[in-house]
């Protein structure tokens, strides 16, 4: 990057929220034609700092330089009339309005003085092409897509608005292989055209096949900057933690295949054409992964394990004895005593505006209380063992949930399940947007929960996660198990076969390959 | 899917409405002692239309997820308003007719900016505003009275042609002049994304504020023309506390029915127009059946009922519960 002009400066930039300090003195300068890499644990500053350069968070102190000049920015469209665009973690779509219009929403085509609705088709149209998801309707209202599908439209519009400047925060994180691939490829090319990449991502394999240079954040400084190759994942992860970054997997214990006592059991469960004639079990302290790219109905399964799907065909056993569970409330009851862990704690785990307390006994209130009346200090006794026991992060059990960082709420989530000490453990990709330590300690304390007698099944975007932590892998593709793998077969390489339903082993990964599991050599 | 496709499940809410309208019309005409004929079509047609602007009115404001409790109110101010201005030669009548369409946009403007820049919740500033606009209006009109250029009041509710009601025919004007270009402008989309996502909306640098702010000034202008064809229907102007307030409910009622999302973001006017003339009409039905007027007001509340369940019917079908509470 020698000698090359940054397009963009920021010089010096703090942040404090209250007495929390964000950012301090932070710096970051970002070239054209390059793509880089912004690292860290969550709540080290990534999100505030882009945050800064959008438009969205005003800095306390510092300046930000564009093409040499100092800018301000007022508001998210000030940032974009500048070609900063940013496609933030948190969806930015309005979901009742169609793709089409989401597309163009900035700045929609006009033709006296109202909205030209030809000219922004086409506009959406070449926007989703361009992202290459053009299998995307433009007429199909947002609410009605999937969550993977809306990033893709998210990406489409950012293009669409010419951006000189494109930053992504975990813009990946919902997508499937397929879609990470050609979104790789989009990015790849836009480089080529000269745009500056802000890259945000939990993902070290997609860091390592993107990034041109690398910056590492910890506590509001960034602490390291380096061209991106020369360092090796683990002395990136220490620089990111601070700490030994090792056994992030704790080890799993052996056993005999088949030989744990069956606790939860579908057979040929099919519904609508989203579950096609599964069949599985997870037996007694197992941990069981679900597999495949996102969108294969592994959502659906869980679901139609928790009561919430209607019109379900085949049987769902407990212990041995075929069940008909008509609802979560049943699902969740003692006789079957499941937990699910949703894949959005925002709107199904969590309500956000009500405190942490609150939310911790909403899932046990009926064993806390007689009569109807909470028995407060059984309460308190509860919430104190888990917030001790998940190392939950707070400034007290009466602020508001939403307050916390994204790990912490996912923690109170969890907890909020434990706290009925459940025998079966449903779980929606539970580590999406996490930091590395969470995800850790949420590694640990699965492995935990099954060694003290759960049934666990396990959904997760991550192969990684897959491979470090389950005992048995089922791979779903189209609504059917295609593939069962047992311990060590649990490789990157079946998993990736098996998830594009491929036979053999010689398979054309080209972009979707990954590199080998992080940790894995430490 | 083909386009069409997603053009119906986009006007499924309208499309009922109409039906449900067309339905009732039938019945309401079929069982009428005069039959369908162009008299009975245009003393339905102008009860109609009172209700459907002050329905447009709360529809505009509903889309931004807000709601207006004040629009009956403006509606009787600017009636009590005509019956003092809307008098006397051309000019006169003229400068009269936009004095009170530019009071109701005032008002409008007004709760739109104590909602928007006092950020206070729409529910509760609009009863405080809507009671103010009632109290103009009864030192306007402390006792029933005033006039209105006749000539234009009997043009306004007669008929073209010996045939189409004139009142429908400026319904179809407003929704030219007010709703189309408002829908399809830049401040409408604004509208739409801020009741549906206001996050979202802000995050994309949608002008929020300019949108949410012309959905209630264009609410209180649809409620001043409403306010001026009572003019027109009565002759007279009268602050009736009661009339007042049950416009208001019958708007939301009338929103509802025309497939417009409480929670904002969804729906369109003409879907409220339909459902304002629908609930008007099944109002009418029990007197072509020469129940006891006493009847009425339950009678009317049981078909909403009903009508408003049609829209539920939908949940039966839905095989992930997680849908019922999207």
């Amino acid at each position: 990057m020698d000698g090359a002009v940054p397009l963009f400066r920021m010089e010096g930039i703090s942040k404090r929220y209250g007495g929390v300090r964000a950012l301090e003195k932070a710096e970051l300068s970002v070239t054209p034609g390059s793509i880089h890499a912004i690292l860290g644990e969550n709540g080290a500053g990534k999100s505030t700092l882009i945050k800064v350069m959008a438009g969205v968070v005003a800095p306390d102190e510092g300046r930000m330089m564009l093409d040499g000049s100092e800018v301000t920015f007022a508001s998210p469209a000030a940032a974009n009339q500048a070609g900063i665009v940013c496609i933030f973690q948190e969806l930015s779509l309005v979901p009742e309005l169609s793709v089409a219009d989401n597309i163009v929403i900035s700045d929609p085509p006009k033709r006296f003085g109202m909205i030209d609705r030809k000219a922004q088709r086409r506009i959406a149209e070449e926007a989703l092409a361009r992202a290459g998801a053009a299998d995307i309707h433009p007429l199909a209202l947002v609410k009605d897509l999937p969550l993977s599908r809306r990033q893709m439209v998210e990406i489409a519009k950012a293009l669409a608005r010419k951006p000189r400047i494109l930053i992504l925060d975990e813009a990946t994180s919902a997508l499937t292989a397929a879609d990470v691939a050609k979104i790789f490829g989009v990015l790849k090319r836009l480089r080529s055209e000269g745009l500056a990449l802000l890259y945000i991502s939990h993902r070290m394999n997609e860091i390592a096949e993107l990034a041109d240079q690398c910056t590492v954040f910890r506590n509001g400084r960034n602490v390291a900057s380096y061209a991106a190759g020369t360092k090796s994942d683990n002395e990136v992860v220490e620089l990111m933690i601070g700490r030994e970054y090792s056994h992030i997997f704790p080890p799993k214990p052996a056993r005999v295949p088949g030989a744990a006592v069956p606790v939860l059991e579908a057979r040929k469960l099919s519904w609508t054409d989203r579950l096609d004639n599964i069949s599985l079990s997870v037996g007694l302290g197992e941990v069981v992964g679900l597999g495949g790219l996102d969108g294969q109905g592994q959502r659906e399964l869980l679901l139609a394990f928790f009561g919430v799907l209607r019109g379900l065909s085949g049987q769902i056993l407990i212990d041995g004895k075929p069940v008909a569970i008509a609802s979560p409330a049943k699902a969740r009851g003692d006789r079957i005593g499941m937990a699910l862990i949703p894949e959005d704690r925002k709107t199904e785990g969590l309500m956000l505006p009500m405190t942490v307390r609150e939310n911790l006994s909403f899932a046990a209130l009926d064993r806390l209380s007689r009569a109807g009346i909470i028995d407060r200090a059984a309460e308190q006794r509860l919430i104190d063992d888990m917030v001790g026991l998940l190392a939950i992060k707070t400034a007290g059990l009466d602020i508001p949930v939403g307050a916390l960082s994204g790990g912490n709420q996912q923690k109170v989530v969890i907890a909020k399940w434990l706290m009925r000490q459940p025998r079966i453990i449903l779980l929606n990709d539970p580590t999406r947007g996490i930091d590395v330590g969470t995800k850790q300690e949420l590694y640990q304390l699965m492995r935990k929960l099954a060694d003290q007698g759960a049934a666990i099944l396990f959904y997760s975007t991550d192969y990684d996660e897959l491979i470090g932590c389950c005992d048995r892998v089922l791979v779903l593709y189209d609504g059917a198990v295609k593939r069962e793998l047992v311990g060590a077969e649990i490789t990157e390489r079946a998993l990736i076969a098996s998830a594009l339903n491929i036979h053999g082993e010689a398979i054309p990964v080209g972009g979707m390959a990954k590199t080998p599991a992080r940790g894995a050599d430490a | 899917m083909k386009d069409w496709r997603y053009w119906l499940a986009e006007q499924r809410g309208t499309l009922l409405a109409f039906g449900i309208f067309i339905v009732m019309f039938a019945i309401y005409t079929s069982n009428h002692p005069a039959g369908f004929t162009a008299n009975v079509v245009q003393t339905a047609s102008n009860k109609g239309v009172l209700l459907a602007f002050v329905a447009m009115a709360q529809t505009l404001v509903v889309i931004t997820a807000g709601i207006d409790l004040s629009v009956g109110m403006i509606f009787l101010l600017t009636n009590c308003l005509a019956s003092w201005l809307v008098i006397g030669t051309g000019i006169e009548t003229a400068f009269g007719v936009v004095a009170v369409l530019g009071t109701g946009l005032l008002c409008g403007a007004i709760n739109g900016a104590i909602v928007i820049y006092g950020r206070l919740q729409p529910i509760v500033a609009t009863i405080a505003t809507g009671a103010v606009y009632f109290g103009i209006a009864l030192l306007l009109r402390p006792f029933p009275g005033g006039s209105v250029n006749e000539d234009l009041a009997d043009a306004m509710t007669g008929r073209l042609f010996g045939m189409v009601p004139a009142s429908l025919v400026v319904l179809l004007a407003v929704v030219l002049v007010v709703w189309v270009p408002f829908s399809r402008s830049v401040l409408g989309r604004a509208a739409y994304a801020a009741g549906s996502s206001e996050t979202a909306a802000y995050m994309s640098g949608v002008p929020i504020r300019p949108g949410k702010f012309a959905a209630y000034a264009l609410a209180g202008l649809l409620a001043a023309i409403g306010g001026l064809f009572l003019t027109f229907f009565t002759y007279t102007g009268e602050a009736a506390y009661a009339s007042g307030n049950a416009y208001t409910l019958f708007s939301i009622a009338a929103v509802v029915l025309g497939g417009v999302s409480l929670f904002g973001g969804k729906g369109s006017a003409i879907g409220a127009i339909f459902g304002a003339l629908a609930f008007r009409t099944i109002g009418d039905l029990l007197f072509v059946f020469d129940f006891d007027p006493l009847w009425q007001p339950l009678f009317q509340g049981v078909i909403l009922l009903i009508a408003v369940s049609l829209g539920a019917f939908a949940l039966f079908r839905v095989r992930n519960r997680l849908e019922w509470f999207l």
